[in-house]
């Protein structure tokens, strides 16, 4: 009988934001759904109350069945049958429960049959199923796809896709293929139009398709023959009723063994144009990545979570030297940083969800009015915003949920290499996280852009302006300090104008912006809630002013000639 | 085709999770000290109908508890999960029921429900284990009963199929509409609340949870007909309050007593009808069972 979100009063925090109150007025548009809906909130309290109630019914089915099918499902796993996949019997169950508690489509309208619940919860789900089992966090994240065919399909096709999303139909964005990872510019799965059947008809192959069997693909396919580039690319909706795609195999992968990584053969199969040709990368693609960002970096939350869980549950348990290791420095402080870099993490994640809520509200509410200048002026800001966090925050968790996982076998010792402790999946799981939806280092490449620009630095002099409760005040003051550095070190990179050069140190300099926000929002949470976050904030400032000074040192001891000694 | 399904439900302490204080000096229960949940085979009993309504479309579910007021919970608990409505049955004259006035109660507020097609319950509840609820309204009403029911296979012309799950196997027994079936818990687990019901349901209340309550939202339940759930009082169903609560309750309790079975009690009997009668003697003369 656990609840992973009643027993966690940090999630409670978070969706308690003083934001959420424009947030959810936005979204909810003055409450005008309550006459046609009975579910509808009718004010804000009840809007914040069945978010509340929710995430309960979220936690305990994460508490009752996904986390305790976990370990089965990552020892049996999926497996390809007749080129279909069938999931292992846990995830199977797994998928019928959050169906049935009708947790798919959160953050659709109600028109189309979704709850239209703000970002912050639907992210807030992913965080507490990612603590119960990564891997089924995916096919269940994965029900954001629609809010790119809400964004850019049209109303036929909203009306013919989006309501069987709610009613519990899985989605998958077939992006990669054998020679397009990173660089999806060179996809080369081919879309022809079909003038007599008037449709068209996709060809080729996608390979490390996550829920590759999913019931609704959006496509990413070269409608432009002749092209080579990312301009040639379009947009599909494939609909799995209408066959045509084969699951050829499923990848053998380290960790989140539970999710379907696929690859597919594509031929002939029937699909739609989901928005104009040739926005299909350019626009939609990252559109969708953004998304799917923002998702990795919950699901990084929740394994962090996990990891901190596991870690302290052991380290009280276990006793050597006569005590329990927790009270050796060594325990507690490899404990107390899991704690921190949590807690860091998730300040991050739903600082950013309320970015990207703002923005993509406004952006929505522009398609019914046109908007005040002031009204543009704040999606335009938070736009910015979350094209700033997205990466910054999406390289800053998954990194963390690494350290802190790898941290959570190192607390188990010896028994933490076995099979025998959750540990070791945790470890596996979070491997990925900073590699798909673009790796860390791509992350970099677009936060680095902030750094540059100074919309990191802006938002660090807005935190500053902020005023806090007394004991935190020296807190604070550290935190100008690192501000100050970082003021110093982004010229002396940036000023050389080698591009190189700043490619070079753009992880540092993305690094220590990211120590100074997590700090500064760890602040924030400190102020608003010492009792749940006081110690987290004192930890973590302790460990990114220490990052911020060795990143300080690397780059002025460095000699733009030295990065001829890295070259092979 | 569709039916029109009752689920008996009841508010129990959660005994599953007892503490040094679950009893109090007198021999009670504490029930302060222990949480009031849904009976775990109520549930089990609610996913059944609730898979009869999935398979009928247009049938429908109605939870019938009786308890204190607060037992209205079970009522919304079930409205989350499915289930159309419910009705609460509370008054203080249903107070210190055992097993008979408790059914006796149950099945008059039936009849005034009306009309039904399956009574379905949980075999027993955690609080009292008698088993005995679900086949005495069954007999009350007289009705056919199926009990230790795990599956409810099939409603076809008027006859329903139940996979049973005995002690030693399972059994297929067929019934007659309408019928009353008691289920076990290795029938499947209740399905989770639902997160649009939730929403909707979320401000369902009794009359007097609306009288006790200080709330904007409960104003809603005057628009919203749904929102008002039924409370019924031994009046309201047309009850003998004679055969209600205490006085309709022929089981009284003597003494209540901490028994730690031990190995040195048990005994070996010879394979033989002489030993098996000489130990019924004996059990009857000592009151363990008659």
């Amino acid at each position: 009988m656990a609840n992973y979100y009643s027993d966690n009063p940090s999630l409670r925090h978070h969706l308690n934001h003083p934001l959420m109150k424009k947030i959810v007025e936005l979204k909810e548009r003055n409450y005008t759904d309550r006459e046609k809906f009975d579910y509808a909130p009718i004010d804000f309290e009840d809007a914040m109350d069945s978010y509340d109630k929710v995430m309960e019914i979220t936690g305990e089915i994460c508490g009752d069945i996904i986390g305790p099918n976990a370990e089965e499902v990552d020892a049996i796993g999926p497996k390809v049958v007749n080129n279909r996949v069938i999931y292992a019997p846990g995830t199977s169950e797994n998928l019928k429960a959050t169906v049935q508690a009708g947790l798919m489509g959160l953050s659709m309208p109600r028109r189309y049959g979704g709850l239209n619940f703000p970002m912050v919860a639907f992210i807030m789900a992913s965080d507490i199923a990612a603590r119960a089992d990564a891997g089924f966090c995916n096919l269940w994240a994965l029900q954001d796809c629609a809010e790119t065919l809400y964004e850019f399909g049209n109303e036929e096709q909203r009306q013919q896709f989006i309501p069987r999303v709610c009613n519990g139909e899985t989605m998958s964005m077939d992006l990669t293929e054998p020679d397009a990872g990173s660089d999806l510019q060179s996809v080369m799965l081919k879309a022809t139009y079909d003038e007599k059947e008037d449709c068209w008809r996709l060809n080729g192959v996608k390979r490390f398709i996550t829920n590759g069997d999913a019931d609704i693909h959006l496509v990413l396919a070269r409608s432009e023959e002749g092209t080579r580039d990312g301009r040639g690319l379009s947009m599909f909706i494939y609909d799995k009723n209408d066959g045509g795609v084969d699951v050829r195999r499923i990848e053998n992968k380290m960790g989140i063994k539970g999710s379907p990584t696929c690859e597919l053969t594509y031929k002939n199969a029937k699909a739609q144009l989901c928005g104009q040709r040739k926005l299909g990368l350019i626009r939609y693609v990252m559109s969708l990545m953004n998304g799917a960002r923002l998702g990795i970096m919950a699901q990084a939350t929740g394994l962090s979570e996990a990891a901190y869980r596991e870690a302290l549950a052991y380290a009280k348990e276990r006793k050597q030297f006569g005590k329990a290791i927790i009270e050796f420095p060594a325990v507690y402080e490899m404990v107390a940083n899991i704690k921190a870099k949590l807690d860091a993490s998730r300040t991050i994640l739903y600082e950013t969800a309320r970015f990207v809520d703002m923005y993509k509200t406004w952006e929505d509410i522009e398609k019914e009015r046109k908007l005040e200048p002031e009204e543009k002026a704040e999606l335009k800001k938070y736009k910015k915003l979350a094209d700033a966090y997205t990466p910054l925050g999406k390289a800053m968790t998954t990194e963390y949920a690494n350290q802190t996982t790898y941290d959570c076998i190192q607390v188990h010792g010896g028994s933490g290499f076995m099979k025998d402790y959750a540990c070791e999946r945790l470890y596996r799981d979070a491997r990925i996280t900073n590699i798909y939806e673009g790796t860390t280092q791509l992350q970099v490449v677009a936060a680095i852009r902030h750094v540059l620009t100074g919309t990191y630095l802006s938002q660090m002099k807005e935190y500053q302006e902020e005023q806090v409760n007394p004991e935190l005040a020296a807190l604070k003051s550290r935190l100008g300090e690192m501000v100050e550095i970082y003021e110093q070190l982004v010229p002396k990179v940036a000023d050389t104008k080698d591009n190189e050069y700043i490619d070079f140190q753009a992880r540092r300099l993305v690094e220590c912006a990211g120590h100074i926000v997590l700090g500064y929002l760890l602040l924030q949470d400190a102020n608003r809630n010492p009792e749940e976050f006081r110690r987290s904030a004192e930890v973590y400032i302790n460990y990114g002013e220490a990052e911020v000074k060795k990143i300080n040192d690397f780059i002025n001891n460095f000699c733009m000639d030295g990065i001829g000694f890295y070259k092979s | 085709m569709s039916l029109k399904i009752i689920v008996l439900a009841k508010q129990v302490p959660d005994t599953r999770n007892v503490g040094k204080d679950a009893m109090k000096a007198d021999g009670t229960v504490n029930r302060a000290a222990l949480p009031a949940i849904f009976n775990p085979e109520d549930l089990n009993a609610l996913e059944q109908a609730l898979r009869l309504k999935d398979q009928y479309p247009g049938s429908t579910v109605k939870l019938l508890t009786m308890g204190p007021p607060r037992a209205a919970d079970i009522i919304r608990e079930g409205l989350f999960r499915g289930a159309d409505g419910g009705y609460l049955i509370t008054d203080r004259a249903f107070a210190g029921a055992d097993t008979l006035a408790t059914s006796y109660a149950l099945h008059m507020a039936i009849k005034k429900i009306g009309d039904f097609d399956v009574i379905i319950s949980g075999r027993q509840a955690i609080d009292g284990d008698t088993a005995q609820v679900g086949p005495q309204v069954a007999e009350k009403l007289g009705i056919p009963q199926i009990t230790y029911a795990e599956e409810i296979q099939s409603i076809h012309e008027g006859k329903i199929t139940i996979k049973r799950r005995l002690e030693r196997g399972v059994e297929i027994a067929e019934g007659k509409l309408p019928i009353l079936v008691t289920v076990n818990s290795s029938a499947p687990e209740c399905r989770p609340r639902n997160a649009k019901l939730i929403q909707k349901y979320k401000y369902a209340r009794t009359i007097s949870e609306k009288q006790n309550e200080d709330s904007d939202y409960i104003n809603l339940c005057s628009s919203r007909s749904y929102l008002n759930l039924p409370e019924w009082s031994v009046t309201d169903v047309d009850a003998d309050v004679q055969q209600c609560g205490l006085s309709g309750s022929p089981t009284k309790v003597k003494k209540i007593e901490n028994v730690v079975f031990q190995a040195k009690e048990s005994k070996t009997l010879a394979d033989s009808e002489d030993q098996i009668e000489e130990l019924m003697i004996e059990l009857i003369n000592n009151h363990t069972i008659g």
